[in-house]
């Protein structure tokens, strides 16, 4: 009866993300499995996901500036980019979610209890959904390092929460995106998790004056890249 | 295929990015049929933890998707309003909640069934990368038996962690799923 059900496969990235064990990141120590991951099939619930898109934002989502009676404390960035699949197909009408701390470092929630300022004027929350080629525009402030107790004199490099979907379960990402020349990179146990430093590499952004709005905001650029399928699929019936 | 973007953990401020108001929602609040699953997500410690994001992705009560991608075709839902997707963020107790009703059972590709379930994300702080696992049905004894995703794990009681539990005297159609993310009763997470 299901004999023929044939369905895309995404490849399984090799050495891209971290270990979930990383016992330099000492949170990990209490909440990573022990145990190995079981090896799962990419069968129906895995290949399709939700389609989340226009429903789920504004037009005013993607402005992280004009949200409050006045403009937030900070570098005006504006960040540009393109969700692509592996294979470099544009993944249009997904939904991005950012969130980041404030110029000084500080998150407007309440578990944040680094003593800098709390700004009136920004939540750090925001949200858009990519046009039909793939491309995202938001326009933020730049976030500030903090400090946290991971380990003596710990401190986080500048940078925005990212969370995306993709177009099927198995693409489900949800990472950071990191800014030019950090000096904070050598000694952050969260982005050395990533073994490949090449692929550390793909987490930052990219300065473009091109894109940097005269007398107004600098111009950032990432691209954010997720899983591809195999080429042959279609050419292998799974009916066993 | 090397260029993947990496993943990082949601850290412990995801609530300023992902939660939102309807999120458990599967299916709107009212549907009939609809039921809740509820269920506390706890460290190695055994301490609950009240900073990480649970979300759900499964087929409707007709064993479809509305989605490109499933070979018999897209098909919306009978069930008006059905998202097939759910997000709660824990609260202080570690608890989350989603609110949906039973997917069909599903065919897999070479001829076997999978019983109903619901795919499963974990974020939280701690966790470089998402965890997923899967919550299967107490009352299904027999699609389970036959289901070729918990068949591959051959230890009974580590299968058991797959299995929500019924709620006692919470009413027909309340279960429980608690994920145990590290130690000796760890829940099964997948590699997809």
């Amino acid at each position: 009866m299901s004999d023929g059900l044939v369905l895309p496969s995404y490849r399984r990235p090799d050495s891209v993300h971290p270990p979930l064990n990383s016992p330099e990141y000492r949170s990990s120590q209490l909440r990573a499995p022990l145990r190995p991951l079981v090896p799962m099939p990419q069968w129906l619930t895995e290949v399709t996901g939700p389609l989340l898109g226009a429903e789920r934002v504004t037009a005013a989502d993607a402005d992280l500036t004009t949200r409050h009676a006045g403009e937030p404390i900070g570098e005006r960035v504006v960040l540009t980019g393109r969700v692509l699949d592996s294979d470099g197909r544009p993944v249009s009408g997904t939904l991005i979610e950012i969130w980041q701390a404030n110029a000084a470092g500080r998150y407007n929630h309440p578990v944040d209890n680094h003593p800098a300022p709390i700004d009136p004027n920004f939540d750090g929350g925001g949200r858009c959904v990519t046009d039909s080629e793939g491309r995202y525009k938001f326009v933020t402030i730049k976030p500030g390092p903090y400090p946290w107790r991971n380990h003596h004199n710990a401190w986080r490099p500048a940078h925005i929460h990212f969370s995306l979907f993709g177009r099927a379960f198995t693409q489900r990402l949800v990472t950071q995106m990191y800014f030019p020349g950090d000096p904070l990179f050598a000694q952050d146990p969260i982005f050395n998790s990533v073994p490949d430093p090449k692929a550390r590499e793909r987490m930052i952004a990219s300065f473009r004056l091109d894109q940097t709005v005269p007398d107004w905001a600098l111009g950032f650029e990432w691209d954010i890249v997720l899983r591809g399928r195999d080429a042959t699929v279609f050419e292998t019936r799974a009916d066993v | 295929m090397g260029d993947v973007t990496p993943s990082q953990t949601v850290g412990p401020f995801l609530a300023l990015g992902l939660p939102w108001p309807d999120g458990p929602f599967v299916v709107p609040q009212g549907t009939p049929g609809a039921f809740t699953i509820t269920g506390r997500v706890y460290d190695a410690a055994g301490d609950p933890v009240p900073d990480a994001l649970v979300e759900t992705w499964q087929a409707d009560e007709r064993s479809r998707f509305g989605h490109p991608d499933d070979p018999r075709g897209a098909a919306s839902s009978a069930v008006p309003g059905f998202r097939g997707f759910g997000r709660c963020p824990t609260d202080a107790a570690g608890e989350y909640r989603i609110v949906t009703i039973r997917p069909g059972p599903l065919p897999s590709p070479g001829g076997g069934t999978e019983a109903p379930h619901l795919d499963v994300s974990i974020f939280a702080r701690g966790l470089l990368d998402r965890l997923v696992t899967r919550i299967y049905f107490p009352d299904e004894a027999e699609a389970n038996a036959a289901d070729p995703v918990l068949a591959a794990i051959a230890e009974p009681a580590i299968r058991a962690t797959l299995i929500a539990s019924p709620v006692e005297g919470g009413g027909p159609g309340r279960f429980r799923f608690d994920i145990r993310l590290r130690g000796e009763r760890e829940t099964v997470f997948f590699d997809v």
